[in-house]
């Protein structure tokens, strides 16, 4: 019998997390953890940096100080093979599902299972049309991605991502630019594959109503730091300004309407140099 | 003031985009093949660089060999020495234009394809996903295509050569009169295969290293929008020609000169 | 997963690459490799080389017998010694044979042209490391105009 106070597992531990791009500061010693099993979201307004924190956990880019622990190994200092090793066990979904545009559907997904096992033709047959069961796209096995709707093209990059049982699965941005009856399609994925699978998931989004419908637990980077965290209903009832700003959607608050520029009455009348104003 | 900054600035840009291009190229080639893994990859790349080249390759090398036989027997018959013909079409060919002008139809066939599609790949984040598939685009995506380029061009510089002569002799023996005998003992009595054939594979090659080297750098390393792949695939052209064309004066000097 | 119509174009691609390298080097050029391999070396003093080169043919009678392996002086009076690769099945050269540096055409390059001296009882062939004697040097410019301008000279008194 499980007991209530039974400590969650961290899969993910970011500490300290500091990050530059040339001279701007992207995250400013950050701390936060993804627990296993769970999907936990990530928000925060455009241009943040969201994706690079998905890269930094990858590893595709080094951080300038702090620690990613992934399974107890810290990444930044993962030598190059051992950290091929560690990313056999995550997945990304891209923005754009990042397919191969010249392999079919069913090539695509078969790809990582033929690039890193030795499994014969049949079984990766039998596995790729699982996962295209599991996304609902069992039909679309022979077509080109040229051929598929960018909801399409996203499901199956979804297919692709998990078709080597990863453990931790990076989502970023999935909802945007897609109509409701896709968004929908990937809410309720990106729920039954975490639940079904195990999965742990960290989903990258600025889209509030999907994002608060299935995350369990909510991160929310602004200004360099993390502004706000808890379980969807803890967000909601946070008191900060711009916390209820992002999450009511509101156009100025803290984040302000106007990009900064002179005042506009300088701009409109220009006083000419030497005279009174 | 403003001059030698900017000056500085392209120098330091300069030094910097040559250094990814080499760490680029020892990460994407050092490295054990894989046979099994490996050949499927390569042979499909040759099919794309080079089998698809070889139209514009036979059509070019075709026309250059004719009309170097129609230009050369104008002057030479002036001289008498029309009998010269063979030899004159042959090293010019075989020392020059064989291994040059492929490498610039090639640079602008092949080598901005390659960097378009790279490119492309780049921008669509293909590149990322591989890597975080814990596959090194590098092996998978660019070592394959450099490959074969570097393979396919001499060859391709043989081939041109080859058509060239061919079509001198067409040109030579079947329409001006030349006797086909002399058109080719006189050729074979000057072409030398060290200083001529050697020379000019060993040209081809060099070039082959070259436009291969920055059409899959430039590829890599281009800004991942449609305006930085264009920008990109131009340069891939331009660059490499003119630097086809400098090293061509380079290895003349060095072959030819004693 | 290679198509076979990739395979196919590949493999010919690459063949008619091989053919045109091969086409070229024994069609096209003077395969100085095809002609058995096997030599031997003779010498020659001449008092003047002219343009002569290593890799220069020797000839006789127009025909190639042999390259010019090496071009140095003697150390011991300062005269150039020529080392000459014959082929090996032209072994029969007598002692009493000519060498001269000729001039192919006009404008041409030098070649050594070798005169086959009588063969009989009483000469001996030449052997491996033989000296030929008779030689004849290279025609220099100059000195042809001297002698020219020293005739006319002469021819005027």
């Amino acid at each position: 019998m499980m007991t209530k106070s039974e400590p969650e597992i961290q899969l993910v531990e970011i500490e300290n997390l500091t990050f530059k791009r040339g001279e701007r500061v992207i995250y400013d010693d950050i701390s936060l953890s993804i627990p296993k099993g769970k999907v936990t979201a990530i928000m925060g307004p455009s241009g943040i940096g969201k994706t690079t924190l998905l890269r930094l956990i990858g590893g595709q880019i080094k951080p300038d100080s702090g620690n990613i622990f992934f399974n107890e190994k810290n990444i930044p200092l993962l030598s190059r093979s051992e950290l091929y090793e560690a990313r056999k066990q995550m997945s990304m979904l891209f923005q754009s599902g990042a397919l191969f545009t010249e392999m079919s559907v069913f090539d695509n997904i078969a790809f990582p299972i033929r690039e890193h096992t030795e499994l014969s033709e049949d079984i990766i047959e039998k596995i790729v049309l699982m996962k295209l069961e599991a996304v609902g796209l069992r039909g679309a096995k022979s077509l080109q991605p040229s051929e598929l709707s960018g909801g399409m093209a996203r499901r199956v990059a979804l297919a692709r991502a998990i078709a080597l049982d990863p453990e931790l699965i990076l989502y970023d941005e999935p909802f945007a630019g897609q109509d409701p009856i896709s968004m929908g399609v990937i809410v309720r994925l990106i729920r039954s594959l975490s639940d079904a699978l195990g999965l742990t998931s960290v989903v990258v989004s600025h889209d509030v109503p999907e994002v608060m419908s299935i995350a369990d637990y909510i991160y929310i980077i602004a200004e360099k730091k993390i502004i706000g965290h808890g379980t969807p209903e803890q967000i909601r009832l946070d008191t900060s300004p711009l916390v209820q700003q992002f999450v009511k959607g509101e156009a100025d608050g803290p984040v302000p309407f106007h990009y900064e520029a002179k005042t506009y009455r300088d701009e409109l009348i220009k006083i000419p140099p030497g005279s009174v104003s | 003031m403003k001059q030698l900054r900017f000056l500085g600035k392209q120098t330091i840009d300069l030094i910097s985009g040559l250094g990814r291009a080499v760490i680029l190229l020892i990460s994407a080639l050092i490295h054990i093949p894989n046979i099994r893994k490996g050949t499927p990859l390569l042979m499909q790349q040759l099919y794309s660089v080079g089998v698809l080249s070889l139209l514009i390759i036979i059509v070019s090398g075709t026309f250059i060999g004719m009309v170097l036989a129609l230009q050369g027997y104008t002057i030479l018959v002036g001289y008498g020495a029309e009998a010269s013909l063979g030899p004159m079409v042959a090293l010019s060919l075989l020392r020059e234009l064989g291994p040059v002008v492929s490498a610039l139809l090639f640079a602008g066939r092949a080598g901005s394809a390659l960097t378009a599609e790279i490119g492309l790949m780049k921008a669509t984040e293909q590149l990322s996903s591989l890597e975080m598939m814990a596959i090194d685009p590098l092996r998978r995506v660019i070592a394959p295509r450099f490959w074969a380029g570097f393979i396919s061009l001499p060859l391709l510089a043989a081939i041109f050569s080859m058509v060239g002569i061919l079509g001198a002799h067409v040109v030579g023996v079947d329409w001006l009169g030349v006797d086909s005998g002399t058109f080719w003992s006189v050729m074979q009595d000057q072409v030398d295969f060290d200083k001529d054939i050697l020379n000019g594979v060993i040209k081809s090659i060099v070039f082959a290293f070259v436009v291969m080297w920055i059409a899959v750098y430039k590829g890599y390393d281009c800004e991942p929008t449609s305006e930085g792949i264009s920008r990109a695939t131009t340069s891939t052209v331009v660059q490499s020609s003119l630097l086809v064309l400098f090293l061509d004066f380079i290895l003349t000097a060095l072959m030819f000169v004693k | 997963m290679v198509s076979k119509k990739v395979e196919l174009w590949v493999g010919l691609f690459v063949a008619l690459g091989i053919a045109a390298l091969l086409t070229l080097s024994f069609k096209v050029a003077d395969t100085g490799i095809g002609a058995g391999g096997e030599s031997y070396q003779l010498y020659a003093k001449f008092d003047n080389i002219g343009g002569l080169k290593v890799r220069s043919p020797i000839k006789v009678g127009g025909v190639v017998v042999g390259r010019v392996s090496d071009i140095s002086l003697d150390v011991e009076d300062y005269t150039p010694v020529v080392t000459l690769d014959i082929y090996a099945k032209y072994n029969q050269f007598s002692e009493a044979t000519s060498v001269a540096i000729l001039t192919a055409g006009l404008l041409g390059e030098q070649y050594l042209g070798i005169q086959p001296g009588f063969v009989d009882e009483s000469v001996d062939t030449l052997v491996p490391g033989d000296f030929i004697e008779d030689t004849k040097p290279a025609l220099v410019l100059e000195e042809l105009i001297g002698q020219f301008l020293f005739s006319q000279g002469s021819g005027e008194e």
